[in-house]
């Protein structure tokens, strides 16, 4: 009778206090360069790290995707960082590493996730770990500073939402359209205080890394916690990873995360069910991730909007330069990035250039593959070249155009068809016009300088 | 951090919901230290024009000293940046009141002794009507779990233990440490029957300096098809 986050959650409790919050042991603890208050907190106060063997470093987040460090201030950040590791003796992917990429990316790559730990990250999408089963969510610099003193979090239990998704997904349609489906649908903070499990046919079907995608969005609709039971999938994706168990101990951990799905009669505190049928390939177009819509669709007139939704709607087109009405496929662009923790995985690399082979860009574009691994298979396997070939530009990995404090950065004004996460106000650079997509949809948008249904353009293509 | 029960203040209006730790604070001044002072950095982008001039009729220039923000739901929502927190609280901001905040910025608020108070969305939509680009007396009592803002004095939720936890001023690393015996307890129990739990190729090194095309990394042995 005992959901997967029950039995999840379970394992983790050292103590519960009497108004249910309990003190969780941190399997795996993620920090990054924007960790610098935690640490300087912890210095504060003469503390060391309780575990420096459970807590690995990465530079992600300012680290420059070509050549050196944009700024003074920058390359103070990732000295910063690797001076901080050092000095606690905490294993660091840093920028000179060949395991070096977004945290959430190399997180899995490396192992470091297992099914049935719990890991945490001063970030806001360590819910993309929770794909393989593992219990994973964003904390800020105070629990930072905690999880480094102590290896332990205080937290209270989040409800339970399962998310079943049946049917069959479109050619064309992927997990980001799944999760900008849900988010739409649910709002931004529509699954906020719950913990999501992704259920149902289609998302057994995914592959690892599309239920990467999907999980990394969970954050977005609210929910601190995205999960998805482990299964053969997950297990074949993480055998021979370089941090995961090996030998006899690989054996006993695959008994062991065998009996973590949730049981066929527990109870979820919310129910909410989506047709994979009904999804097509959806972008953003304002300033919430719940402002999407089919690519087929009109920009939606404020007028018709209840009034709280209205003034949000009208301020957003405002920013991004849209009037009411017009259809979304009308809309001009001015560059594309394909990055992030969310869609920089090799799959999702392999989808946008089967649709980009053999033709050209019409427009600029930066592609940040989310790890050095990455990158070098992707290499490998010649996907550079049908990017380059089609006029966009190749550069390193890390956070780059997402978060726009490395240096790379979208323009005031200059609108982005972006497979990231957030098309807030200013996120990808001040006066930024951000359109989430797909990665498909994003080479798309590529080819024809406009935002564009990639389903006509995948005819008698293999999509990957 | 010290505890605080009552806070007696000025109210503004922030009339836009979702507002996003990216609004609170843009990316780009976040590598600055703390001692410098975030108060600058609140909303920045909102507040300033493109060439960095103060927008006059933004209700935070209006009324610089506010120290009650009345907002829409949603807010603090996306990155989980404690900036977006110390930027309200070094600018003056003391108690934030919505329909609801993201969950990372309310745990965050309440480790830095910031109120978020949640109120239900239609009482928020009558009162920041009413408030207008006003500045009114406003004040919050943790105990007795209520708002007053110029002639109304109303309820609002937050988890008790985040209430007592603001009262109190605790320090969650002081609370834990009385528990370290368990802790240590609790890990010696995984490191027996979960083994498998604790990375076998962690050893603390930094590799910065020692960039290699082979060892630990994924080359030789990557991505199972
Ligand atoms: S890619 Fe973007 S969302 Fe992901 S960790 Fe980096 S900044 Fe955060």
């Amino acid at each position: 009778m005992k959901t997967l986050l029950d039995k999840l959650w379970a394992r983790q409790e050292i103590r519960r206090r009497a108004d249910g919050t309990a003190l969780l042991w941190v399997d795996r603890h993620l920090v990054h360069e924007g960790s610098h208050h935690a640490f300087a907190k912890l210095a504060a106060r003469g503390l060391s790290v309780a575990e420096p063997g459970l807590t690995f470093g990465v530079a992600d987040h300012y680290a420059p995707t070509q050549g050196a460090p944009a700024t003074p201030a920058i390359a103070g950040m990732i000295a910063g960082r690797a001076a901080n590791t050092e000095r606690h003796g905490i294993a660091c992917f840093g920028p000179a590493d060949p395991r070096q990429g977004i945290v959430h990316v190399i997180g899995p790559e490396q192992g470091l996730p297992l099914p049935g730990l719990l890991i945490v990250c001063g970030g806001s999408h360590p819910a993309t770990h929770g794909a393989l089963g593992a219990l994973a969510f964003g904390i800020g610099a105070t629990e930072v500073a905690h999880v480094l003193a102590t290896q332990t979090i205080w937290q209270k239990k989040p409800r339970s939402l399962r998310l079943t998704i049946s049917g069959q997904l479109a050619p064309g349609v992927g997990a980001k359209d799944l999760a900008l489906a849900w988010i739409a649908r649910l709002g931004a903070d529509g699954a906020r205080g719950h913990a999501i499990e992704y259920a149902g046919d289609a998302v057994r079907a995914l592959s690892v890394d599309a239920r990467m995608t999907l999980c990394n969005m969970s954050i977005e609709g609210g929910a601190r916690f995205g999960l998805i039971a482990p299964d053969a999938a997950t297990f074949a994706y993480l055998q021979n990873r370089p941090f995961a168990p090996e030998g006899a101990a690989w054996s006993r951990a695959v008994a062991d995360w065998a009996k973590l799905a949730g049981d066929s009669d527990a109870k979820h505190d919310r129910e909410v069910t989506l047709n994979a049928e009904e999804v097509a390939p959806i972008v953003t177009w304002g300033t919430s991730p719940e402002d999407a819509l089919p690519i087929t669709a009109n920009v939606p007139d404020p007028a018709r909007l209840p009034p709280g939704k209205a003034e949000h709607a009208r301020a957003a087109l405002d920013y991004m330069g849209l009037s009411a009405g017009r259809p979304l496929e009308s809309i001009g662009i001015d560059q594309i990035f394909i990055g992030s923790c969310t869609n920089a995985r090799i799959e999702d690399l392999r989808a946008a250039a089967a649709v980009l082979a053999g033709r050209r860009a019409t427009v600029p574009g930066l592609v940040s593959p989310g790890s050095r691994a990455i990158k070098a298979q992707a290499e490998d396997e010649g996907l550079d070249r049908v990017f380059t070939d089609a006029g966009l530009t190749w550069v390193g990995s890390g956070c780059s155009m997402c978060v726009a404090m490395n240096g790379d950065s979208v323009g005031a004004g200059r609108r982005c068809a972006s497979t990231t996460n957030r098309n807030f106000r200013g996120r990808q650079g001040r006066g930024a016009r951000t359109h989430l997509m797909s990665p498909a949809m994003a080479a798309a948008a590529a080819i024809t300088g406009h935002l564009t249904d990639v389903r006509p353009l995948l005819r008698g293509r293999h999509a990957a | 951090m010290s505890g605080w029960r009552t806070h007696a203040g000025h109210a503004v209006a922030l009339d836009i919901e979702n507002i996003d730790t990216d609004q609170l604070i843009p990316a780009r001044f976040m590598s600055t230290p703390r001692r410098a002072g975030y108060g600058p950095f609140l909303l920045h982008d909102l507040r300033h024009d493109a060439q960095g001039q103060a927008q006059p009729n933004f209700p935070l220039n209006r009324h610089p000293g506010a120290s009650v923000l009345l907002t829409r739901r949603n807010f603090g929502s996306g990155s989980s940046r404690e900036a977006a927190v110390y930027a309200l609280l070094d600018f003056g901001i003391r108690v934030v009141i919505a329909p609801s905040f993201g969950d990372i910025f309310a745990a965050n608020a309440v480790n830095n002794g910031l109120l978020p108070a949640r109120i239900p969305s239609d009482r928020a939509d009558t009162l920041i009507g009413e408030l207008g680009d006003r500045c009114v007396a406003a004040g919050a009592d943790l105990s007795a779990r209520k708002l007053t803002l110029s002639q109304h004095t109303l309820p609002f939720e937050i988890d008790p233990v985040w209430a007592e936890k603001l009262m109190m001023g605790w320090d969650d690393i002081d609370l834990t440490r009385a528990h370290t015996a368990e802790i240590a307890a609790f890990q010696q129990k995984r490191r027996q029957h979960l083994a498998w739990a604790f990375p076998q190729g962690a050893r603390p090194q930094d590799t910065d300096t020692q960039a290699t095309s082979q060892g630990t990394g994924v080359g030789d042995r990557r991505f199972n098809p």
